[in-house]
């Protein structure tokens, strides 16, 4: 049952082959079992149980509220959740209940969704790696995978079981953990610059950023407020678009969302993709990137041609730029957002009391990390009076050359752009940590963050295996406000390559049969 | 007793920002010097920590350099990409509220309906100082 889509568990429900209740046990219990990957800060087992009691009263009464309702989701940790601790993976917020739901959220829980618990990310979704948190780094749950197993077996190592696990990728590292693991059926990420794709191609899920301005950030902790969307993780794109339809439009409480309707909608099935145009930016085709990914980018390429589409090159110009503009805008935001964190009124404060400036300084001495500080200091030094029109402003022009290039090629009759979403598959986490968090990010952005500069919806859908047995996955992104369009040309491309399900034997043991768990995986994804 | 404490646990997060000067580094610009950490501390209210830091903050600017390459003549900076809608703001009635204690259960030190703060108007001390406050 776990293994289901969204839309296969919702009609299970309303046909009562399942009650809400069983299904948010089932996934409190995989949680349990799950608990060394570290995806959830805070699992709302109480709170579920309530809303999943509730929901079975009105399935009971026939009055089920929509395709959500009873199906147990789970929220990144930078998401306001009235009454459960939200933390942003930081000391500084460690304790805080907000008194509040996040529009989002809300939206969700009104939908009838049982929420099972916070996630982890990296702190306040800084990092492209979920290894930064105050709470520990995530598992990759493909560390455990039948697939990358098998293919270790193969390779001579010494070492112990765990020690060569993999990371998610990040920021929202314990939303794509908690979807791919089975333990929810969508959560809710962030994505300022591939926050959400990233390790939704690390993880093996589907990662969608709708387009800036659809979805509402009222109660996302900001990051960039000019880049910021909520993201959504699930196993498939058709999950994807029912969230998406209830999610997005306007929200009074924040201005940066468009007033145009926006209606829930069905997402079309694609039979016939020769007339589109499919645009695939030579920029990315970056010497980093890795042989394998290549080669699935390249097959996509090819597959979308030989089905009739139009497959053109194009040229964004200021591709490598981008990651630079977005270093300075980012901490240039940063430095702003961070500022309301003085230990006064919510979070953590210190023990000092000679001064407000030594109580606010030695705060956020303790609260923040290293990549924190380190981002509000840089983004600081780039407000400087001597340093505004060098760096920020310069930045802004920038940001502008970099979404011109898009419409640029949008407007040439290009319906979707093709590219790596990641340079390669999971790093182990060992390596990963070699780095810094700043050069990590810059290595890991660098196909996705241009999408936030411009504000155009992207989505990254699972595509293969790699060699290794781990996932891969290949980014769409469309025009901004066509996300439904975007999300059609994902699904036929989903049905094409019919990614394989992770096989976790052993975590989904809860009595089935492994030939039980086989049948329920090959009738996911197959719609 | 926690006084003292107090003191010397601020002195000797002052202490190591003495002498703290910005070495050579290759992969660095030069640009911050001592005077560049001490105001960056003082508007971030947030400090470096260590030398690493630093040299962090050297790299940083050093990547941001990159941008001196584009040719940006005549081009406007970019706001928001929502910059050709109109985007509004609610109109300015109040619907909701009225939760003060909730909203004081967050803080740590309130009194009554107030939040209570340290005395301000009071800056850090500077690098070279040696006592910086007397406590009361």
């Amino acid at each position: 049952m776990l293994g289901r889509t969204l839309r296969e568990v919702s009609a299970a429900l309303k046909q009562g082959q399942i009650t809400p209740t069983e299904l948010c046990q089932k996934c409190l219990s995989l949680i349990k079992k799950t608990k060394f990957l570290n995806a959830y800060i805070t699992v709302s087992e109480e709170v579920a149980l309530k809303q999943a009691e509730e929901s079975e009263k009105r399935y009971k009464k026939g009055r089920s509220l929509g395709d959500l309702d009873g199906i147990p989701i789970a929220v990144k940790d930078n998401f306001s959740t009235s009454g459960i601790e939200t933390t942003c993976a930081s000391n500084m917020l460690k304790g805080y209940v907000p008194p509040y739901n996040a529009t989002v959220v809300q939206k969700l829980l009104d939908q009838g969704a049982v929420l099972m618990g916070k996630t982890n990310l990296d702190e306040f979704a800084m990092g492209s790696g979920s290894t930064d948190g105050a709470f520990g780094p995530v598992k990759n749950p493909w560390s455990y995978s039948k697939q990358y197993r098998e293919k270790r077996k193969q390779k001579p190592h010494g070492e112990k079981e765990d020690s060569d696990w993999l990371i998610t990728g990040g920021s929202s590292g314990g939303s794509a953990a908690a979807v791919a693991a089975f333990t929810c059926f969508a959560a809710l990420g962030s994505d300022t610059g591939g926050s959400t794709r990233n390790p939704a191609a690390h993880c093996g899920v589907v990662g969608f950023k709708p387009s800036y301005g659809l979805v509402s950030r009222h109660g996302l902790i900001p990051l960039v407020n000019s880049m910021d969307v909520p993201g959504i993780l699930t196993r498939c794109v058709d999950d994807a678009a029912i969230v998406l339809g209830m999610l997005a439009g306007h929200d009074p409480k924040d201005s940066t969302t468009i007033q145009d309707p926006v209606k829930p909608f069905t997402l079309p099935t694609l039979t016939d993709v020769s007339k589109l145009c499919i645009g695939i930016p030579k920029e990315y085709l970056a010497p980093e990137l890795s042989g394998e990914v290549r080669s699935f980018w390249s097959k996509a390429a090819n597959l979308f041609e030989s089905e009739g589409a139009k497959v053109i090159e194009v040229s964004l110009p200021h591709t490598s730029y981008s990651i630079v503009c977005y270093h300075v805008l980012c901490t240039s935001e940063v430095a702003s957002n961070m500022a309301r964190f003085d230990g006064l009124e919510y979070g953590h404060r210190c023990d000092i009391n000679v001064s407000t400036e030594a109580m606010y300084a030695a705060t956020r001495r303790e609260g923040f990390n290293d990549v924190v500080r380190g981002r509000i200091l840089a983004g600081n030094f780039f407000l400087l009076k001597e340093n505004y029109e060098n760096y920020f402003i310069k930045a802004q022009k920038v940001r502008r050359l970099i979404a011109n290039d898009f419409v640029k090629v949008f407007n040439s009759g290009v319906d979707v752009l093709l590219t790596p979403t990641t340079l390669r598959g999971a790093a182990p986490y060992l390596e990963f940590i070699k780095e810094d968090n700043r050069t990590r990010s810059a290595e890991d952005d660098i196909f996705t963050q241009a999408v936030n500069m411009a504000g155009l919806p992207a989505v990254s859908v699972p595509v293969a295996l790699s060699n290794l047995g781990l996932p891969i996955g290949l980014q769409f992104i469309g025009r901004a406000f066509c996300d439904q369009q975007l999300l059609k040309i994902a699904k036929w491309f989903e049905k094409q390559v019919q990614f394989p399900v992770i096989q976790l034997q052993e975590l989904m043991d809860d009595g089935s049969s492994v030939s039980e768990i086989e049948k329920l995986a090959s009738v996911s994804l197959k719609h | 007793m926690w006084a003292l404490a107090t003191r010397l646990g601020l002195r000797s997060w002052l202490g190591w920002r003495r002498g703290f000067t910005s070495k050579a580094d290759p992969q660095g610009s030069g640009r911050v010097t001592a005077e560049v950490i001490e105001h960056l501390e003082r508007l971030a209210l947030v400090d470096f920590g260590s030398q690493e830091a630093v040299a962090r903050l050297e790299k940083a600017i050093a990547f941001a350099d990159r941008l001196r390459a584009v040719d940006t003549d005549g081009v406007e900076p970019m706001e928001s990409v929502l910059e050709d809608r109109c985007l509004y703001l609610r109109s300015d009635s109040v619907v909701e509220g009225n939760c003060a204690e909730e909203l004081l259960q967050n803080a740590h030190q309130v009194v009554e309906e107030y939040f209570v703060a340290p005395p301000g108007n009071i800056s850090l001390p500077k690098q070279d100082e040696q006592e910086p406050f007397s406590d009361n």
